[in-house]
């Protein structure tokens, strides 16, 4: 498949990602909105990977593998952003019953 | 030793050597010590000097390059050092007045304090190695070190009490009045460098032929500006007599013998110049004269003994000036030379009167001291009859061939002269008798104090003493059996355009018997009037005016420092209140405003914080995308 199209899958996952941060009030669609991001980067990572792969792998068996690597890379810290970041979520529902950020303003004191 | 010349850094490296160890070590150095450092310094220059005067009598000057001072492309200052007759003569002047105060330096200070004592010949030791730079450098740049850090040493040995206000502020005068001076002597250079691209001695006086009359006047009006500031002449004159607030060895050293003569010395170095310029040298005889006569009408009612010779020095400096602007520089030359000895003898006498009274400076309290201080009576009286041109002793010869070149030269000129000649003695008598003769005028428990000071006192005393009297026997008139030594000496360094004038026998003679009469009367009016058991020392009318220097300081602080004090405090109010204020409040004002506004940037809406940083992502794009090569 060409490269275009993963480019534009990518395009598109990152500005649903930005408009919804941008956009929803609700912590835990934003949290989505983050996640969507990071895969639209991974997406282009590992499409980038493979075409590089494709290309060099006469010369060299290992071309283009780091690409997956920094996948992986930021899948280990999505996830470790994701629990801890859920987990403030929680502790900011059970004090307030409300996940709404626009409510969520006294970080400026 | 092969060539003398090789050592000629010496000489003012010495001094400065004892200036460093003085100035470094004063805290640990006892008086003795310090003492030995500072006299034997000099005294090794003393005698390099010596053998360099030997060397250039036998076989003439050299110029000694030791290294290139300043290098830039196709300008080139060297450091060298031009021996020559004149320079070697000034350096002999120099060496040997200053060592013995030197030496009368180590008794007449030795009250003050250890440290205090080290910084004295520290400061000491320093002029005499700025003074040397000054006579030793071969181009207008080191001169003008040398002439700075004779101005500098001036003003810190001035102000060698700093505790006294006066004293200080007497300080800031000299030095103020000397930088309105140096001001003009560096235009000069400026001036120089521009029109001859060099500022050495030697290529300088070569290119003056081939220049306009009117640049060469210029310039030469604006050295002799600076010599009027360093050699105390009308109207940069107010300084000296200030200057009395130093240690009176210091007066005698720096404000008789060797730096006020530094124009003089700078005129004569560079006389091809002013030959050049027939207008300047007509200005250089006019101020000369004006001073002499200024200076000594001056000098006739004041009270204090230092003032009085402070203000013959002014008027002697004066005398110099008039032969200079003659066209003698060989006379003025050796003017200098003899004014050195007598007039170090008379301040070191001074400062010996002085001594015995118990810090006591004026003469109106003073009297009948010939008794019991007797060395320093017959030292002093031997200054004031050279000092007043009688017969045979150095000031007579001086004086006379002064009063002969300006005689030759404009007979206006050569009255004035005389008259300032007659006011000289006339001072000077007066001095003498008020100081020596009539009944001492002071309280009993004074009079038992009186006592004559130290050997080390006397014996420089002593020394110039002689030299006062036989000083003038190297350039006796044929006529008295003498010949010109001097003037054949300096020949090759100071060139005159058709030779120095001898007067006829008979204008000598008649020279002669004037001074002998002129001082017989002179001595029996003074006598009558000053030798008397009370004196007020209050003068009124026009002995007033004279008594309060023409009031020429008031004048001055009238027209000239009241002024700018008054432009100064508008500026300040001015630069002060309106510009730098509105600055420096401004600032602060626009960064209140400025955070006023971004503070409301910081919502605390996480959102609005999202939004923010994409659109800053946005931008670092797009001006990537815009600015990319």
């Amino acid at each position: 498949m060409k490269i275009e199209y993963y480019l534009y899958l990518a395009i598109a996952l990152f500005c649903i990602g930005v408009v919804g941060v941008l956009t929803r009030r609700n912590a835990i669609i934003i949290f989505m909105c983050i996640e969507l991001m990071l895969n639209a980067a991974n997406l282009l990572l590992v499409a980038f990977s493979k075409m590089y792969h494709v290309a060099g792998v006469a010369q060299n068996p290992m071309a283009g593998i780091d690409g997956q690597l920094f996948v992986f890379f930021i899948m280990v810290v999505a996830a470790a952003e994701v629990s801890v970041g859920l987990a403030i979520i929680v502790m900011l529902y059970r004090n307030t019953h409300s996940v709404d950020i626009n409510f969520l303003n006294r970080l400026k004191h | 030793m092969k060539n003398i010349f090789q050592l000629v850094w010496l000489v003012p490296l010495l001094p400065f050597a004892g200036f460093l160890l003085n100035g470094l070590f004063r805290k640990k150095l006892s008086k003795s010590l310090s003492g030995l450092i500072g006299c034997a310094t000099i005294l090794g220059a003393f005698a390099i000097s010596v053998a360099l005067f030997m060397e250039v009598k036998s076989s003439g000057g050299q110029v000694v390059h030791l290294f290139d001072f300043i290098a830039v492309k196709g300008f080139k200052i060297p450091f060298d050092f031009q021996v020559d007759a004149l320079s070697s003569l000034f350096l002999l002047i120099i060496t040997g007045v200053g060592f013995l105060i030197h030496v009368y330096s180590t008794s007449y200070m030795h009250e003050e304090t250890s440290d205090h004592f080290a910084r004295y010949f520290a400061y000491l030791n320093l002029f005499v190695f700025s003074m040397l730079l000054l006579v030793l450098g071969a181009n207008f740049v080191i001169l003008f070190i040398g002439w700075e850090g004779v101005g500098l040493c001036s003003y810190l040995l001035i102000g060698y009490w700093f505790k006294n206000t006066d004293y200080t502020n007497a300080a800031k005068k000299a030095f103020i009045m000397n930088r309105i001076g140096d001001l003009g002597f560096l235009l000069a250079v400026f001036w120089m460098i521009n029109q001859f691209g060099t500022v050495t001695f030697s290529e300088v006086f070569a290119k003056v032929g081939g220049t306009p009359v009117m640049v060469i006047t210029g310039m030469t009006l604006l050295l002799f500006v600076g010599a009027t500031g360093k050699s105390a002449q009308i109207p940069l004159y107010t300084w000296l007599p200030d200057a009395m607030a130093g240690p009176t060895p210091v007066s005698a050293l720096i404000h008789a013998a060797t730096m006020v003569t530094a124009g003089v010395y700078m005129i004569a170095r560079s006389h091809v110049m002013f030959s050049a310029a027939p207008i300047t040298m007509n200005v250089i005889a006019i101020i000369g004269l004006a001073t002499a006569l200024l200076a000594g009408t001056i000098a006739l009612y004041q009270n204090d003994i230092k003032k009085v010779l402070a203000y013959s020095t002014v008027s002697q400096l004066g005398f110099m000036f008039l032969a200079i602007g003659v066209g003698a520089y060989t006379t003025a030359v050796f003017h200098v030379m003899t004014h050195a000895f007598f007039k170090a003898l008379l301040f070191l006498g001074a400062g010996s009167v002085i001594h015995a009274m118990g810090g006591e400076q004026d003469i109106t309290k003073m009297g009948g001291l010939s008794k019991k201080i007797p060395v320093t009576y017959w030292t002093f009286l031997i200054g004031v009859l050279a000092i007043s041109g009688f017969p045979f002793t150095s000031g007579f010869v001086s004086k006379d061939e002064i009063l002969l070149a300006a005689f030759e030269h404009n007979k206006l000129l050569f009255w004035g002269g005389v008259a300032g000649a007659i006011l000289t003695a006339f001072y000077m008598f007066r001095l003498l008798n008020l100081t020596f003769f009539g009944k001492f005028r002071n309280t009993e428990e004074k009079a038992h104090h009186v006592h004559e000071s130290p050997a080390s006192m006397t014996i420089p005393l002593a020394v110039l003493a002689l030299l006062s009297l036989v000083g003038g026997l190297i350039q006796l008139p044929h006529i008295f059996g003498g010949h010109p030594y001097l003037n054949e000496f300096l020949a090759p360094a100071v060139k005159i355009p058709g030779g120095e004038a001898e007067g006829a026998a008979t204008t000598e003679y008649m020279l002669l018997g004037g001074t002998v009469i002129g001082l017989a009367i002179i001595y029996f009016i003074t006598r009558k009037l000053y030798a008397v058991d009370a004196f007020s020392g209050v003068y009124e009318g026009f002995r007033k005016v004279l008594a309060n220097k023409w009031y020429v300081d008031e004048i001055y602080e009238a027209i000239i420092v009241k002024p700018i004090r008054w432009i100064g405090k508008k500026v300040v109010l001015f630069t002060e209140n309106e510009v730098i204020d509105w600055i420096v409040n401004g600032v602060g004002k626009g960064v209140q405003l400025a955070s006023r506004q971004l503070r409301l940037v910081q919502s605390g809406q996480v959102g609005s914080y999202v939004l923010l940083m994409v659109i800053s992502i946005l931008v670092f794009f797009a001006v990537q995308f815009l600015f990319k090569k």
